[in-house]
């Protein structure tokens, strides 16, 4: 647990922006234990066409109550690997998958789940902020109303939970009837994961949540996901490795389609075992 | 910190209400689609199922009469020449204005109060009814031209294609305009950067890039004219005339007038060559709105390319 | 050296008549833009003449006042007869008639097929099926009322002889071969093309990252079309809606044809009526009066019936830039 409160002494004064290589506080030993992992990625092929595979033998564990990031160049797949978590790659006609994806223990391609129930429990943080186009409260009370029947007081402290969780409550709390759109492009992003963290989901999954917004607005999301870790396992997509050694505890690194190299944040930014993740590292190519 | 046993993912009762709920809509939804598709359907079969069997050598061939109504001899030959003569007049005065305006409006006009003005009288006359523009027809073109250039004071069909040139001139205007917006701007500024005027730039590179979609427009207009029937009774085109003459200022019966006639006789001689009649307008509709949509696929292909 | 000098000599003269050429062509162009003023200067010039004309010789009291409407006819007026009653609202209350009911039939049934195509149809039948409703958006008035004529009416009448089901809903009353129930349905099929094509648009054009986040969020296709797709299409849609009614409002041969010639203060679909519309083709059809208060009396209804397209034209404009301003603040 010491991991943890190292990172969160590194969340200084708001635009203070730390050194990279300073946040780099994962010290965990290289095999995860199995009581640990709450994502097991085994085997997993996929494909978008019949003859399009975008994921080659994908192995990969996320630990509980952690933040995973998947790195690697524009293309390599990891947004797809995101997505096959909360098998949203669905929606897209003509995919196809092979492997197992346990969560929990159990095989999220099973038949027996139904996707819709799945993404419950999975919630998800797009790249641009995507509120919907009503209000405040409404986006927050959206998921809940799908699942439960809350009455209005309930249902109201739910909404006000899940603003606080996400950073946001001060800042909306007197216009929770007005449009979401009208919010700052950084508030909007922490309305969007205030969202996600009302159905209380078990995963959080964080497609490149910052790469619309400014550094300030970054270093809001970054704090509120070390702290969020605490409740829920995080995999984050990020096409910045600064962000990656900053905020996460292991990295996975992909390059066209196949994982090249997972590990211990510190380790992959430290000593990476794989000449193409050094090369991706120092910025060689990408 | 060994996660909260099994969770399954499964779904729960809830949720199968849920489903079921979505696959009721889905029905529903269903359900109103076929309704317009089966409607529309029924509509052409029924149509064509009246109008056909009357189709004979003779409805192509002959012309109206009263005599030929009771023996079932008469025809649509004076009719559709009619309609013909009308509709060529409505294109020979409508498509320069209607293109030369498009062409301004894309090409010339900066952004400005005289611009925004003619845009919005463009797009509420083109929501206008047809009766309005029939009225328009019989105030000016009837009347007016009547009174000050001596012309006869009676339907013509010079009246009646200045009438439909105007019911379609927004028509054009905006499918012009649309057809110049899909010519890339690198068309332009590579004969511009050459030294070429801006008329020379619209009439060697533009036009002949955007006449596929130019044309597209044309031919919806041209369906649209032909459809129009209001317009063409309100300002006065005869009932029958035992001789159809042809020209200008002359007058006689297109074919929609014709049918709309025919179909409030009482005789079922009368209503069968109206069927017919509705046949030939329904199909010649369909072909040119066949026809614009065969060449707008065309167009977007190679845009595509 | 000298050719070059040469070549922009010539090329200058070349330049000047091209200039001139220039200069001719866009003052063809202006003028041929500024025809759309003539067109709207013609329209607003007939309709407002004569209908200042016709109110000079009937109050507009009566007209706005009076639910009578009946004019004299042509050989009663060249007798020196009276001109006839003119209260406008049987008119009205017949378009009325029409574009309520042709609503109450094609809004949903349009709404429904624009959903299932945008959302739910396979994209081959969406691409066969989207062509085909534009294609049929082109069928002329006349063939529709053609089609309420013969078709539609014999219908209606079936369904409401003495003593059935509809005979008792409608006040015990049997239609006629003219019933405004004819042109409700037909101009409700009619209505269908438009509100389809427009609507479909619109929800196609939501953007694709607010139907993930629904689909994030645990929620079904349904559940994501109905909370999240059409409310956002909803500008789109409502302007879809507001064509159709204008477009039903200024229908004119189906009403002409099929729901009869007799102008009634009614609200009975079965009775047979008469539009604003089917009055102007009607009275001016075959022996138009030459002047006098029913000559102008066309066009006082046709400028009524202007302002009212006009209105509802400005509504969906406005609709639709709302749509696109959406639109466009999201991509």
């Amino acid at each position: 647990m010491s991991t943890t409160t190292g990172s969160s002494d590194g969340a200084t004064a708001p635009g203070a922006r730390r050194p990279p290589t300073a946040a780099i506080h994962s010290t965990e030993p290289l095999p995860l234990q199995p009581e640990e992992v709450a994502i097991h990625i085994q085997d997993l092929q996929f494909y978008y066409d019949q003859d399009a595979q975008a994921l080659w033998d994908i192995d990969l564990e996320c630990p509980r109550h952690r933040i995973t990031a998947l790195i690697g160049p524009s293309g390599c797949g990891k947004s797809t690997l995101l997505r096959c978590l909360n098998r949203m790659n669905e929606l897209i006609d003509g995919t196809r998958y092979e492997g197992h994806i346990f969560l929990e223990g159990t095989d999220l391609y099973g038949t027996e789940v139904d996707p819709v129930a799945l993404r419950r429990h999975v919630g998800m943080v797009f790249q641009k902020p995507n509120p919907f186009p009503k209000s405040v409260y409404e986006n927050v009370a959206y998921g809940l109303r799908l699942h439960q029947k809350l009455t209005k007081k309930e249902l109201d402290e739910r909404v006000q939970w899940a603003l606080e969780k996400a950073h946001l409550w001060d800042e909306v709390k007197d216009r929770l009837d007005d449009a979401a759109t009208g919010l700052s492009g950084g508030q909007q992003q922490r309305l969007c994961i205030a969202r996600a963290l009302a159905v209380e989901p078990k995963v959080l999954l964080m497609d490149e949540p910052c790469s619309a917004l400014d550094p300030v607005a970054t270093q809001k999301i970054e704090d509120l996901m070390l702290e969020l870790k605490k409740d829920v396992t995080i995999v984050i997509v990020t096409h910045s490795m600064s962000q990656a050694a900053r905020v996460s505890d292991r990295t996975a690194f992909l390059y066209k389609g196949k994982l090249i190299e997972a590990g211990p944040t510190r380790q992959i930014f430290e000593a990476p075992r794989e000449d193409l993740t050094e090369q991706y590292i120092t910025g060689r190519f990408g | 910190m060994s996660g909260d046993g099994a969770l399954l993912f499964t779904a729960d009762a809830d949720l199968h209400r849920r489903r079921r709920t979505e696959r009721r809509w889905k029905a529903v939804l269903l359900v109103g689609a076929s309704f317009s598709i089966v409607g529309l359907a029924v509509l052409i079969v029924r149509m064509l199922a009246d109008g056909v069997p009357h189709m004979n050598l003779d409805f192509w061939s002959e012309s109206y009469s009263p005599s030929g109504i009771r023996g079932r001899t008469a025809g649509i030959f004076d009719a559709l020449v009619s309609s013909i003569l009308v509709l060529g007049m409505t294109m020979v005065i409508a498509v320069p204005v209607g293109t030369a305006a498009g062409i301004y409006l894309y090409e010339y006009a900066h952004k400005s109060r005289l611009t925004d003005w003619i845009r919005a009288t463009v797009s509420n006359l083109a929501g206008v009814p047809s009766v309005v523009y029939g009225l328009l027809g019989l105030a000016i073109f009837v009347r007016l031209f009547a009174d000050t250039f001596g012309m006869p004071r009676q339907g013509t069909y010079l009246a009646a294609a200045l009438t439909l040139a105007v019911l379609i001139l927004p028509i054009l205007i905006v499918a012009t305009e649309e057809a110049l917006k899909t010519v890339p701007a690198t068309v332009r500024h590579a004969s511009l950067g050459l030294g070429a005027t801006k008329w020379q730039t619209i009439r060697h590179h533009v036009l002949p890039y955007a006449l596929p979609g130019i044309l597209t427009g044309q031919i919806l207009a041209l369906s649209r004219a032909a459809g129009e029937t209001a317009p063409l009774l309100i300002i006065g085109l005869p009932t029958y005339q035992v001789f159809q003459t042809y020209g200008p200022l002359a007058t006689g019966t297109p074919l929609q007038v014709r049918a709309y006639y025919l179909a409030s006789d009482a005789r079922q001689e009368a209503i069968d060559l109206a069927a017919g009649a509705i046949v030939v307008l329904l199909l010649a509709t369909l072909a040119l709105n066949l026809l614009a949509i065969f060449l707008r696929d065309r167009l977007q292909n190679r845009i595509r390319w | 050296m000298v050719q070059a000098a040469r070549a922009t000599v010539g090329e200058w003269q070349v330049a000047t008549r091209a200039r001139y050429g220039d200069l001719a062509a866009r003052i063809l162009f202006l003028t041929a833009g500024l025809s759309v003023f003539l067109v709207l200067g013609f329209i607003l010039y007939v309709l407002v003449g004569n209908s200042l004309q016709f109110f000079r010789d009937v109050s507009i009291l009566e007209f706005f006042g009076s639910t009578k409407w009946q004019t004299a006819g042509t050989v009663q007026i060249s007798e020196g007869g009276d001109a006839g009653d003119f209260g406008v609202w049987p008119l009205i209350a017949g378009t009325m008639l029409v574009t309520v009911g042709a609503a109450v039939i094609g809004l949903p049934i349009g709404l429904a097929t624009a959903i299932y195509l945008a959302e739910y149809a396979p994209s081959r039948v969406r691409s066969f099926l989207k062509p085909v409703l534009e294609l049929l958006a082109g069928i002329p008035s006349i063939v529709f009322g053609f089609f309420a004529l013969f078709v539609i009416s014999p219908i209606v009448r079936d369904l409401t002889d003495e003593g059935s089901f509809l005979y008792y809903v409608f006040g015990q009353k049997s239609a006629t071969i003219f019933s405004a129930m004819n042109a409700i349905i037909v101009v409700g099929v009619m209505v269908l093309p438009i509100i389809t094509s427009l609507s479909e648009d619109a929800i196609r054009a939501v953007p694709k990252h607010l139907r993930e986040a629904s689909f994030g969020l645990g929620a079904t296709k349904w559940e994501t079309t109905k909370n999240v797709v059409v409310p956002s299409a909803l500008s789109g849609i409502v302007a879809s809606f507001v064509l159709g009614v204008a477009r039903a409002i200024g229908e004119s041969m189906a009403v002409a044809m099929a729901a009869g010639t007799q102008a009634a203060w009614t609200f009975n679909p079965i009775d047979s009526i008469q539009t604003m519309t089917g009055f102007i083709v009607q009275r001016t059809g075959g022996d138009t009066p030459q002047q006098g208060p029913v000559f102008t009396s066309l066009f006082a209804v046709g400028l009524t019936l202007f302002l009212m397209t006009l209105a509802l034209n400005l509504l969906a404009q406005r609709f639709v830039k709302r749509y696109r301003e959406v639109e466009g603040a999201d991509t």
